[in-house]
């Protein structure tokens, strides 16, 4: 027990319940499974951007530019099947193509100028976005096919409530769960991941050891791309709308949900499970404030607050264990 | 001859490569003197978010929460001016309530600094961290206060900060360049200034070297306010009014401009 509350997840995890119960009190439909479905559904788009950003954020980068990249891949991959048809794997391989393409132009950026990552990606993140909205004009797309539309209706199982209304899980929230594992699967079995850890820890150690850094940095952007394409995809499914306004302005809202699930900027640390955790809880405050009819206006200051305590808490404890350890090293 | 190809060198080279093609597009209109001082009526609130970005970023550091405090800044001296003056009234009367609320706003300022700098310097939060948080907050904050609604109707006497000019010159601009100037010599002839470039060259050796640390980075968050809160001062003038969420966009250029 005392061993697991040296991870941060065991503190996010504690804040969650905590809310979690104060909202129950408050409002008992926040508890319902109906509720959960939702909120699995309509956060499964920060959740798959949050997923790719963890990888850049354990490499000992940062990026910027995936909510252009989201866009770019979403807009293309809309203009494609409302032009050409096709079917649903056709939009998915469309989106992630793209993504994947884009990913890969700023891991070269970043590689061969060693351009501090911060910057490279707000560089791209205009140029992308600046790009697509001299193509499009800006215009919004809204006659997306049928079969777009009713594969965003599909439900893995079915429920119903008393009043007969039908709810479940979401073929979207499957799309996270898929992203969720492979993801897991790659940083904690393969070689690859714990290459990605080595270079966030030290990039320097990470070569000597004979890692590659350069394949290294272009799966990890690679990825954030795949990422970003397929929450671009993802979005549309959820809006049946694309409005190459909508995602870029988010990217520090998703950073936000990433940090505090422990993922640290320095690199090297970092693990799915706290994002997950991350995203849970801005999902879970949101949705809560609402069901406790507190005015909207007061989101971005709970939000605010729980940043600043969660890494001021971690900052705290982080020092603390310092401590403890030059104390132990001078006995 | 040698040229020694230095980041200011090549910057200015692209500054030149620019205005020569902005020229080429749009001969008639680019290089005329209407231009140049609209322009310059543009500059100051960029430069000097830009700067307030820039202290920060030299320390290694960053402040995410510039605009979001320039909105506070903005806001707070606002919802003062607008409650005590009567838009209509006589400039002369109210100078000293102008000068009060401008000074309850960039108090506002520091105070955000005080709060940016005890998180980074005191509990060691990597400044990225904690003032994405400040951001959020301040953000929050500005939407509480103002229910999202445009705060406008402020005196006469405070449109002179962004629009008017003084033999020609742009009062803005002045403004601006007497920061720049003040700025450059904290950097390049007060201790405070080395200790900045000592600290975000090399940390550990800066703290070796005797250095508080603590004090120089909470000293620059300090710093970094004010400037945003100066920049408040040009925005609220020029918008006219003061609203949540006032030039969001520019957080990342700032960045980009700083990193030149």
């Amino acid at each position: 027990m005392k061993k697991w509350f040296k991870h941060h997840e065991a503190y996010v995890l504690l804040v969650i319940v905590l809310f979690s119960l104060i909202i129950t009190i408050f409002n008992p439909r926040f508890l319902t499974l109906e509720n959960m479905f939702d909120l699995l559904k309509s956060y499964s788009f920060i959740g798959i951007f949050a997923v790719g950003v963890t990888f850049v954020l354990i490499s000992g980068g940062i990026d910027i530019s995936f909510t252009a990249v989201a866009t770019v891949a979403e807009y293309v991959m809309a203009v494609v099947i409302i032009k050409y048809g096709g079917n649903i794997f056709f939009a998915f391989l469309l989106a992630a193509g793209v993504g994947i393409a884009l990913g890969l132009i700023n891991a070269t950026l970043i590689h061969y100028f060693k351009i501090p990552t911060i910057i490279t990606t707000i560089a791209t993140l205009n140029i992308f976005y600046g790009i697509l909205m001299v193509i499009s004009g800006g215009k919004w797309i809204y006659a997306l096919p049928d079969w777009f539309r009713s594969f965003a209706d599909i439900r893995i199982f079915t429920l119903h409530t008393s009043e007969g209304i039908a709810y479940g899980l979401s073929i979207i929230t499957l799309i996270w769960i898929i992203t969720i594992a492979i993801a897991w699967a790659i940083l904690r079995f393969t070689k690859l991941g714990r290459g990605i850890y080595a270079m966030g820890g030290s990039i320097t150690a990470a070569r000597r050891v004979g890692f590659n850094i350069f394949k290294l940095q272009m799966f990890v952007y690679a990825f954030m791309g795949l990422m970003a394409g397929l929450a671009g995809l993802v979005q549309a499914l959820l809006v049946q709308t694309v409005a190459p306004n909508s995602i870029v302005g988010k990217e520090l809202d998703v950073l936000a949900a990433v940090v505090l699930g422990g993922a640290s900027l320095a690199g090297g640390t970092g693990t799915l499970f706290g994002t997950i955790l991350g995203v849970a809880l801005i999902a879970i405050m949101s949705n809560g404030l609402t069901l406790m009819r507190v005015s909207s206006f007061w989101y971005n200051v709970f939000i605010g607050l729980v940043i600043i305590f969660s890494v001021s808490f971690s900052a705290y404890q982080r020092r603390t264990k310092t401590k403890r350890a030059i104390i132990l090293e001078e006995e | 001859m040698k040229f020694k190809l230095s980041q200011l060198y090549i910057l200015g080279l692209v500054m030149v490569a620019v205005v020569i093609l902005m020229w080429l597009f749009n001969p008639r209109q680019f290089l005329t003197l209407g231009n140049f001082q609209s322009m310059a009526f543009q500059l100051p609130e960029l430069g000097l978010l830009s700067m307030a970005m820039m202290v920060t970023m030299l320390t290694g550091g960053i402040n995410l929460s510039i605009i979001a405090t320039a909105n506070m800044t903005g806001i707070v001296t606002a919802l003062i001016l607008t409650s005590t003056i009567d838009p209509a009234a006589p400039p002369s009367g109210a100078a000293w309530l102008i000068v009060l609320a401008i000074a309850a706003g960039l108090a506002t300022a520091l105070i955000i600094g005080l709060i940016n700098g005890a998180l980074i310097a005191g509990l060691n939060v990597s400044p990225i961290l904690a003032t994405l948080g400040m951001m959020t907050l301040v953000n929050g904050m500005t939407i509480v206060i103002t229910k999202g609604y445009v705060i406008s109707g402020l005196p006469n006497a405070v449109r002179f900060i962004g629009n008017g000019t003084i033999a020609g010159i742009p009062f803005c601009t002045i403004l601006f360049a007497l920061c720049a100037v003040m700025l450059a010599i904290v950097l390049n002839r007060t201790p405070l200034g080395f200790k900045i470039y000592m600290l975000g060259s090399n940390p550990t050796a800066s703290y070796f070297a005797g250095v508080s640390n603590r004090a120089v980075l909470f000293k620059t968050y300090l710093l970094s306010s004010l400037y945003a809160g100066i920049a408040a001062m040009i925005m609220m003038s020029r918008f006219n009014s003061a609203k949540a969420g006032y030039g969001e966009s520019y957080l990342l250029v700032t960045i980009l401009a700083s990193a030149g």
